[in-house]
């Protein structure tokens, strides 16, 4: 399997991602420019944490322009595997590929902790090979993580299935405890917390080498 | 160009022996450009002029010691890949003390975009930030609320800046003192990591090299206060601008990626960012290194505003920009990769042979001046000194626990001791995926994935030490930074120091640099860990009350990549040993300690006494054990001394301890003393350890088990400590909050 990190201006968590694939995963793993128009023949596509363009105006609202996004939403479009962590997420949700925004947290402050978390649905592929009500341990780096929607969004996220991880304290202030979400058809995840970041031991966690199985599952079956 | 008055001269800070020796350098009077040049180069900020003569005596050379002082930063040799290929660190602390004053939160950020540039410019990504912090008291009924503010600002710009840029900042200590209220102290270390064939030098190399201006456009921001103070040669539109800069993390991140990647066409000869003295220093300072000149073009120097001076141009501290020269008939690779990185790149000039740095505006001459004597013969002064400053006492004050468990709460809830979660928590410190220790430890632990080394760290300085005896202060404050290494089984390789002191023209101040710089250097040569770069910072003085006499030393030192061994106790059942014994104390060198800090609330005597010689084996037993898989903790006793470190032990997982102490010694000394070399340890395997301690001379106590959750200490049956883990956990856990938030008692 070939993961695609995409490296925009400011991205800063471009090489953990592709570490965790390339080198705990044991798959392919290649950067994507942000000024590319192809994907270079990538399986899954990563859009990294960080902060894309200084997060001026707002968190992820001018990657969205990137030439390279076009690419993204058409391979999402197709049923393509797309995963935005932290500023990943943040794009997303600028660019309409996923519901909702990613505002403030609620203290003010940046916060960078391990968190606890359980996936809310087995039913995707990034949360296949997880155990429903096992929590897992990801590490959160972010000041703007607290996710929020108008309260239908919300019922529609549940009602559909589509809370990828919940937060067991919430630490950000994010509505129903929201640390991640599916798009309609299942094939683009965001999360706030960074599974990469926990792919090894010495990383304090291995528990988000369950994220990166669920996907290779995903792509096997899929494939 | 006749405005050089006496008056103008000394609005610049340059004396007027200073100035004869700039007309017998020129051969000429200056010009009002010239003039600002060569004040902040004498700068005491860039010339080191009032330390240099004592910098000397430091240590500076090991086999592992690739570039020592007088380059951006220091390098040290960590080994080689699997491929045989030497990899490097490079690494150097920096203070940004003044600007955090006047604007806490750009002041700090800036702080922390100098030392990074510091470490990327010679070619290495920064893989570790750790920062030493100085305030006011938050309790201070006067300066209370202002120092809380310093102490938010300065910690939201320290997040804000690294946090963009990417690097994670794995630790640090703050510690709080009236004599910092005006004058807080921001010390940032920084730490890259690359291979010993890809380093750049701040050289101006090859006669016809190209020279090229990369990143920021330079703006008004930064232009030292003395052209601020004087009307008659500024423009009005200056005449408020702030001199503090402020800080893009997003371009220097930019930057970064751009500089690395232009290094590895192998087109560069050459590299420096323009730090203090911005185009001034990067210019004279490249060619002197490289025995050249550089001639550039103000013309072409990117330019944010409008009608800016060839003075303000030099003068300017704009941040996040790089000089660099390059390969002549290379060039376009150098600019294919800045303008890929959206980047601006614009070749100012180039290398010449005669020595001169010769600064043209629009094809005109407006400055001209031979780089080496600009940059390297600054005046040295050799600034008289008498004994340290000393207004406290050598006698103890009476005094006697009233509770000795109400006595650890207070400890626990200080400022000094309390847990800094609320300030760390705002660092990413995981980003990049090498922190195998973050803070909270009493070493930080990044690892290098390219060799499979680790590289562990450790900041400390301790001001009260420093002021009762600067030279065994000094000494005591490498001895802990060895120790914190020790514990988690790492070998001392390197250091850097930070001497923040006050106004060197005063000779008690002076005595103070001159014996604290002295006994660092025993010690670090004693300890093996030559100081390969740092930064004086003087003058920290406000309304003529200066700050604690207070050195920081960072200390790198290499291990094993694996888990680490952390200060909290494991496992219930597990056997005590203090490695080192109960140590000596007496009242009077109680004085310096927190017991006498928090508790009694006095200053007075000596710090604690150190024999280097003891300390130095304490290390290597505790090395053994650790390195070799014995101890399930470890932990250093410094500040609050045994108690304290007990306490501390018990935190991370609520397991606690029963302590039997067999001492003469009275409740507050043997439970509070900071005696050094001593070093707590949880084993399952006692006689282990025992024997590695007997090999060293050491004496290895067993003065205890760990326990459920309550903390017993007793001396001679008699019950001293008595406390649920829990209550002395929280006190710790919230108290820095509390106190920051209590705007109730304002």
């Amino acid at each position: 399997m070939k993961f695609g990190v995409v490296v925009f201006p400011g991205s800063n968590c471009d090489h953990d991602a592709w570490y965790a694939a390339s080198h705990n995963l044991g798959h392919q793993a290649e950067y994507l420019w942000h000024s590319d128009t192809e994907l270079k023949g990538s399986d899954c596509i990563i859009l990294p944490g960080g902060f894309s363009y200084g997060d001026y105006l707002r968190c992820g609202a001018i990657a969205k322009f990137s030439p390279i996004m076009a690419a993204v939403k058409r391979f999402a479009a197709d049923g393509g595997l797309v995963m935005g962590i932290c500023n990943g997420f943040q794009i997303l949700t600028e660019s309409g590929l996923l519901p909702g925004a990613l505002v403030r947290n609620r203290g003010l402050k940046f916060i960078c902790k391990p968190v606890r978390l359980v996936p809310g649905t087995l039913n995707s592929p990034f949360t296949n090979s997880l155990e429903l009500n096992k929590e897992v341990t990801f590490p959160i780096a972010h000041g703007e993580g607290c996710f929020t929607a108008d309260a239908r969004t919300l019922d529609e996220l549940e009602a559909e299935d589509r809370i990828a991880f919940r937060y067991v304290e919430n630490p950000n202030g994010s509505q129903r405890d929201i640390a991640g979400i599916l798009n309609a058809q299942r094939n683009v995840l965001g999360l706030m917390p960074h599974p990469e970041r926990a792919t090894e031991a010495l990383m304090g966690s291995t528990d988000g080498l369950g994220v990166f199985h669920s996907l290779v599952n995903a792509f096997a079956t899929h494939k | 160009m006749s405005q050089i008055t006496p008056e103008v001269v000394a609005a610049h800070s340059i004396t007027p022996d200073e100035y004869q020796r700039i007309i017998a350098i020129l051969g000429r009077e200056p010009n009002l450009t010239e003039l600002g040049i060569f004040s902040v180069m004498w700068s005491e900020h860039c010339s080191y002029k009032s330390s240099r003569v004592h910098l000397k005596k430091l240590p500076t050379r090991s086999k592992l010691v690739v570039c020592g002082p007088g380059e951006n930063a220091g390098i040290l040799n960590i080994g080689p890949d699997a491929e045989g290929h030497n990899w490097c660190i490079a690494y150097k602390i920096e203070s940004h003390n003044h600007p955090s004053f006047i604007e806490p939160f750009q002041g700090a950020a800036t702080g922390v975009g100098g030392i990074l540039r510091d470490i990327f410019t010679m070619g290495a990504r920064p893989i570790a930030v750790m920062d030493a912090l100085r305030f006011g008291s938050l309790e201070d009924v006067e300066n209370g609320v202002r120092n809380r503010h310093i102490l938010e600002g300065v910690v939201s710009g320290i997040a804000h800046y690294g946090n963009c840029f990417g690097v994670p900042t794995v630790g640090g200590e703050t510690v709080f003192e009236p004599s910092y209220a005006g004058n807080p102290l921001v010390n940032v270390f920084a730490l890259g990591v690359f291979r010993e064939d890809q380093i750049f030098y701040g050289k101006a190399a090859g006669i016809g090299n190209p020279v090229i201006y990369v990143g920021a456009k330079t703006g008004r921001d930064g232009i030292h206060g003395a052209t601020m103070a004087s009307g008659e040669f500024t423009e009005d539109s200056m005449q408020k601008r702030p001199n503090v800069q402020v800080g893009d993390p997003f371009m220097e991140k930019l930057l970064l990626e751009a500089c690395l990647e232009a290094m590895q066409t192998g087109a560069i000869a050459g590299i420096q960012d323009m730090g203090a003295a911005g185009l001034t220093c990067s210019t004279c300072e490249m060619g002197s290194r490289a025995g050249t000149g550089i001639e550039i073009d103000l013309a072409y120097v990117p330019q944010r505003e409008t009608g800016m001076t060839p003075y303000e141009i030099m003068l300017s501290e704009s941040q996040e920009r790089m000089l660099l020269v390059a390969y002549k008939g290379r060039e376009n690779e150098v600019l294919d990769v800045f303008k890929k990185w959206g980047l601006d790149a614009r070749i100012v000039g180039e290398v010449k042979d005669d020595g001169m740095m010769r600064v043209k505006n629009h094809g005109e001459v407006v400055a001209e001046i031979p780089s080496r004597p600009l940059a390297d013969e600054a005046p040295l002064y050799n600034r008289p000194f008498t004994k340290p400053l000393r207004n406290v006492p050598m006698e103890a004050p009476a005094f006697a626990s009233a509770d000795l468990n109400a006595d650890l709460l207070a400890l626990a809830g200080s400022m000094d001791l309390c847990d800094k979660r609320w300030i760390w928590e705002q660092y990413d410190y995981t980003v990049r995926t090498n922190t195998v220790q973050g803070p909270g430890g009493d070493a930080a632990i990044v690892r290098v994935k390219e060799n499979g080394t680790s590289i562990a760290m450790s900041l400390d300085g301790n001001g009260r030490y420093t002021f009762l005896d600067p030279r065994e202060g000094a000494k005591l404050m490498v001895a802990e930074c060895c120790r914190n290494l020790a514990c988690v089984g790492a070998q001392p390789i390197g250091a850097t120091n930070n001497l923040n002191f006050g106004n060197p023209e005063r000779p008690e101040i002076m005595a103070q640099l001159v014996e604290a710089i002295e006994g660092m250097a025993d010690a670090c040569t004693f300890f093996e860990t030559p100081i390969t770069g740092g930064n004086v910072s003087l003058y920290n003085e406000t309304l003529g009350d200066p700050i604690f006499p207070s050195p920081v030393l960072g200390i790198v030192g290499l291990m094993k990549t694996e888990m680490p061994v952390r200060i909290s106790f494991l496992n219930t059942g597990r056997d005590i040993y203090l490695v080192g014994g109960i140590g000596a104390a007496d009242e009077v060198r109680m004085g310096g300690t927190q017991y006498a800090k928090q508790i009694v609330k006095e200053l007075w005597g000596l710090p604690p006494a150190l024999d280097m010689e003891f300390e130095k084996r304490v290390h290597t037993v505790v090395r053994t054990a650790v390195a070799g898989g014995l101890a399930e903790s470890a932990h250093d006793l410094s500040d609050g001394g045994l108690a304290w470190g007990l306490a501390e032990s018990t935190f991370g997982n609520g397991i606690g301890a029963e302590i039997e102490l067999d001492s003469e010694l009275r409740p507050e000394l043997l439970l509070f003393h900071e005696g050094p070399s001593r070093v707590l340890i949880s084993t399952a395997d006692g006689a282990a350890l025992e024997r590695i301690a007997a090999a060293q001379g050491v004496p290895a106590l067993k003065i205890g088990r760990t326990a459920e959750s309550t903390l017993v200490i007793r001396n001679r049956g008699a019950v001293l400590i008595e406390t649920p883990v829990r209550t002395v956990r929280e006190r710790w856990a919230t108290a820095l909050e509390a106190l920051l938030h209590d705007d109730v008692r304002v």
